[in-house]
């Protein structure tokens, strides 16, 4: 199935569009995993990709911040804009893009062997060196962001793995928000974690949202209807139906959306 | 191209925060010669040389060794002299000193790695096991030299003085028996080579039946098995072929040794029945006698040694590693 | 006999068979042990350290010159081996799938089952010849070669058990894919990377063989790595089959040092090894 993005365009008096795919095509080998997607996303939204496992949720967010380039047989068609500009345009450094694109993983991956200290300023260290007073204040900021400052800053030089899934799970966002991104991906950032530390994330990504373009993946329907403005349902790497969230859980236009959030399928 | 007009159809929206009054900042071009083209040309060209290093091992070998090669063809492993003098070089003194030695020692190390590992793993205290292991493993790590100086100093005066007088007596009507009691002989590369490659064998081997499933144990025991019954009928026929690879790999490592073997072995080029009378194997000719070969043709003999002893190594870790590996791929996952 | 009667009967034999084979085992492996320790124990000395071998019939001398050597071209064959073996395990980890890395696999597994004399034939043909003479530096190479595979094999297992999220999570944060590799891959790994490293090191401390035609061994002090050179194994494979009691004690000497160096590596080895499950 497929929507043309003049149809599915939002209907609220519309901010900047930060993020625009246009006719997205992602393959794996001859798989067609992703069906020629359009889709806008406003800055400083929140937007709720959903959909059953396997649906190509992930996949697309992925091609996002172009971490497909990793995999060989992945294809990605189409163009996806960020500020009006194709990310996938020849000359576009996919390391740069990455950090202008940032992403939080479904299971926490702070770096093993590194502090929680450093690992908040690991964008910055991996790249190169870094003045202390500089990383100091990106470290402050950034777990202050995430509401982590108070619980670790007395041991900011331990080991990250010591601390509990959901403070890993915040520690990755402020891992990524210390590179300063203008958009964030998260891939299910809740689905390994607690239902406390899961309201923690909610209540973190309301708060982001101020700065940051948010795109989320998650299977749970009740989070996508708690933190996102829009929501995307994706089935079998067909885009169902995008729109204003509320309008998505209330008043589906399309039959299969429906069946979906009232828990017929999926 | 750098995305220039980023600009142009961006809606006018009320900006407050930090990170959106710098934008739109054009995303980095991709650099011509980047890092990672680098890094990737880098490490290809470190994997590459260790093909480069083997490519380089077999044409030097084979180079080295044609004068010889065209001087004798095939009568090289067929000769047995050995005539550095005249420029005579027949090399089945030594084939048949390497083979009897090691497959002798394989026949005595197998079964006594089998036991060993059958009682590590099945009979013994888990404490004790999770000793005996990593003493095990700690003894394959010794240095053949090592075993060679024992050998040469402690196990050959010992064969001499009591071993070999005792095989005369009772078994010197056999042709296996014959002669005067020298110490150093086949006899004693035969042992210090069963030294040797017992602890690899055992450790491998240890590895495989570990690799039994509970369940196929349970499952004989539940049966009234008895526990010699229970290794015979699950854990053997189980790790069969692993237990093979684990022998065929003692097999490669003891064709290959060389200064133990050099140190006991006497270093006779003769073919002789009696297992009491020195001998000589391939690794340990070209040991003694390359630093000085006299000339052209006698090096060349000894790298044709090499190139043969190469290749039966080669042939025999292919079949071990092809045996080990059809059976661990099922439990972890290796992959070629 | 009666049926069940005879099963247990076998039972027993066979458990008997086992520990008598255990035994069997054990026993040389602990007598060598013994040897090497009382042995050894009785003639270390510190003499044994900062003298050279002494000429046959004169008491007295040390392997100063070969524990020196050995350390040299230990050296040399660490820093060529080891970075080869590393960085041909990165692509193998990260660029592997293709045909290529299965050819440079197997190559790996060819090398490491290869006779040691036969890396030391190489050598020789590749430096020795050409350089019209023994060297510690043809030495270094046949010991590196050694080296190559250990440390190559050791290094892909512990780089493909680094999870894939730790390496997205470094990329996601815009760090390049070669310092994600370094810094974040490599580095994870790290500790079983030493074992491997360790547990190389281990094993070319020991060997004689390769250095019989290269390194050629030497009685007397060596600086210059282009001309022969001294090495612990080389003296003891010298003095054990001379005939004379002096030089017998002094390789025994040896043997307990090289035995001492090479256990201590080993549990080093399994120290750094410990740890590394966690990751």
């Amino acid at each position: 199935m497929y929507y043309s993005a003049a149809n599915l365009k939002v209907t609220d008096p519309a901010p900047a569009l930060k993020v625009q795919l246009e006719d997205v095509n992602i393959y794996f080998g001859k798989t067609h995993a992703v069906k020629n997607i359009n889709m806008e996303y406003p800055e400083n939204s929140v937007t709720a990709i959903i959909g059953p496992s396997g649906c190509g949720k992930s996949t697309l967010l992925r091609s996002m911040n172009r971490m497909h380039d990793l995999v060989p047989s992945a294809r990605v068609t189409g163009k996806i804009l960020l500020d009006n500009s194709d990310i996938y345009q020849k000359g576009v450094d996919p390391v740069s893009l990455r950090r202008k694109i940032g992403m939080v993983f479904q299971k926490p991956n702070p770096f093993p062997t590194m502090s929680i200290y450093d690992n908040v300023i690991a964008g910055y260290k991996l790249n190169g060196r870094m003045n202390r007073a500089e990383a100091d204040e990106v470290v402050e900021t950034s777990l202050k962001r995430v509401a982590l400052w108070d619980e670790v800053k007395d041991r900011l030089k331990t080991n990250a793995m010591n601390l509990s899934g959901g403070q890993q799970q915040r520690l990755c966002i402020a891992r990524t928000i210390a590179v300063k991104p203008e958009v964030i991906l998260m891939d299910e950032p809740a689905s390994a974690l607690d239902p406390i530390s899961t309201m923690k994330i909610e209540e973190l990504i309301e708060e982001l949202k101020e700065r940051y373009t948010i795109i989320i993946v998650t299977h749970n329907m009740q989070q996508a209807a708690r933190v996102s403005d829009y929501t995307a349902f994706l089935y079998m790497g067909d885009l169902i139906e995008f729109g204003e969230t509320k309008k998505i859980f209330t008043t589906p236009e399309q039959k299969q959306t429906e069946d979906y959030i009232t828990g017929r399928f999926g | 191209m750098p995305p220039a007009n980023a600009s142009t159809m961006t809606a006018p929206h009320p900006e407050t925060t930090v990170q959106a009054s710098t934008k739109p900042k054009p995303i980095a071009q991709e650099k011509k010669l980047s890092g990672d083209l680098i890094f990737r040309w880098v490490t290809t060209i470190f994997a590459m040389s260790i093909l480069a290093i083997l490519a380089l091992m077999l044409t030097e070998m084979a180079l080295q060794s044609i004068p010889a090669i065209k001087q004798f063809g095939l009568k090289f492993v067929t000769a047995s002299e050995w005539d550095a003098v005249n420029g005579n070089f027949g090399a089945l003194p030594y084939l048949y000193g390497s083979v009897v030695s090691s497959v002798l020692a394989l026949a005595l190390a197998t079964p006594l790695s089998i036991g060993a590992a059958l009682f590590i793993t099945e009979i013994c205290p888990r404490g004790w096991g999770s000793m005996i292991a990593p003493l095990v493993e700690l003894l394959a790590a010794i240095p053949s030299v090592i075993y060679g100086l024992w050998g040469v100093l402690v196990m050959a005066p010992w064969l001499q003085s009591t071993v070999e007088p005792f095989l005369i007596d009772h078994f010197g009507a056999l042709p296996f028996f014959q002669g005067a009691p020298y110490g150093v002989s086949m006899l004693a590369a035969v042992f210090i080579l069963m030294i040797m490659v017992v602890p690899i064998i055992t450790s491998i081997t240890k590895e495989v039946l570990m690799a039994v499933p509970q369940s196929q144990k349970e499952a004989a025991i539940a049966l009234g098995a008895t526990r010699w019954e229970m290794i015979r009928i699950a854990i053997l026929p189980y790790g069969r072929s692993g237990i093979l690879g684990a022998a065929i790999l003692g097999l490669g490592r003891a064709v290959g040794e060389t200064m133990a073997v050099t140190m006991v072995i006497g270093n006779a080029p003769q073919i002789s029945l009696s297992l009491l009378s020195p001998a000589y194997t391939m690794p340990s000719v070209i040991a003694n006698e390359f630093a000085e070969a006299s000339s052209k043709l006698h090096s060349a003999a000894l790298m044709e040694i090499g190139l043969i002893l190469l290749l039966v190594t080669l042939i025999i870790n292919a079949m071990a590693r092809l045996l080990i590996w059809s059976v661990s791929r099922g439990s972890s996952g290796g992959r070629i | 006999m009666n049926p069940v009667l005879f099963r247990k009967f076998k039972n027993h034999l066979m458990t008997f068979l086992m520990v008598a084979a255990t035994a069997a085992v054990l026993v040389p492996l602990g007598m060598i042990f013994f040897h090497i320790v009382k042995m050894g124990i009785s003639s270390v000395n510190l003499g044994f350290f900062t003298e050279i071998p002494k000429p046959p019939g004169e008491a007295g001398g040390g392997m100063a010159n070969g524990l020196a050597g050995s350390f040299v071209m230990i050296l040399m064959a660490s820093l060529i081996g080891i970075p080869i073996g590393i960085f041909g395990a990165i692509y193998l980890t990260e660029y592997g799938g293709s045909k290529m890395s299965t050819t440079v696999r197997f190559a790996a597994d060819v090398l490491s089952g290869t006779p040691s004399i036969i890396t030391g034939l190489v050598a020789y043909s590749l430096l020795v010849v050409p350089m019209k003479g023994f060297s510690a530096l043809a030495g270094s190479v046949a010991l590196a070669l050694i080296i190559v595979p250990i440390v190559l094999r050791t290094t892909e297992e512990q780089l493909k058990m680094v999870p894939g999220s730790l390496r997205e999570a470094s990329l996601a944060l815009g760090v390049p894919f070669w310092r994600t590799s370094l810094k974040v891959t490599l580095r994870s790994a790290m500790s079983g990377v030493t074992t491997g490293v360790l547990l190389a090191i281990a094993r070319v401390a020991g060997e004689t063989a390769p250095l019989l035609f290269t390194a050629l061994g030497n009685q007397f002090w060596n600086k210059d790595v282009t001309k022969p050179m001294a090495a612990l194994p080389l003296q003891i494979f010298n003095f054990a089959i001379s005939p004379y009691d002096d030089w017998h004690r002094l390789a025994w000497a040896g043997a307990l040092v090289l035995v001492t160096i090479m256990f201590t590596l080993s549990l080093t080895a399994r120290y750094f090894g410990r740890g590394r499950q966690r990751v």
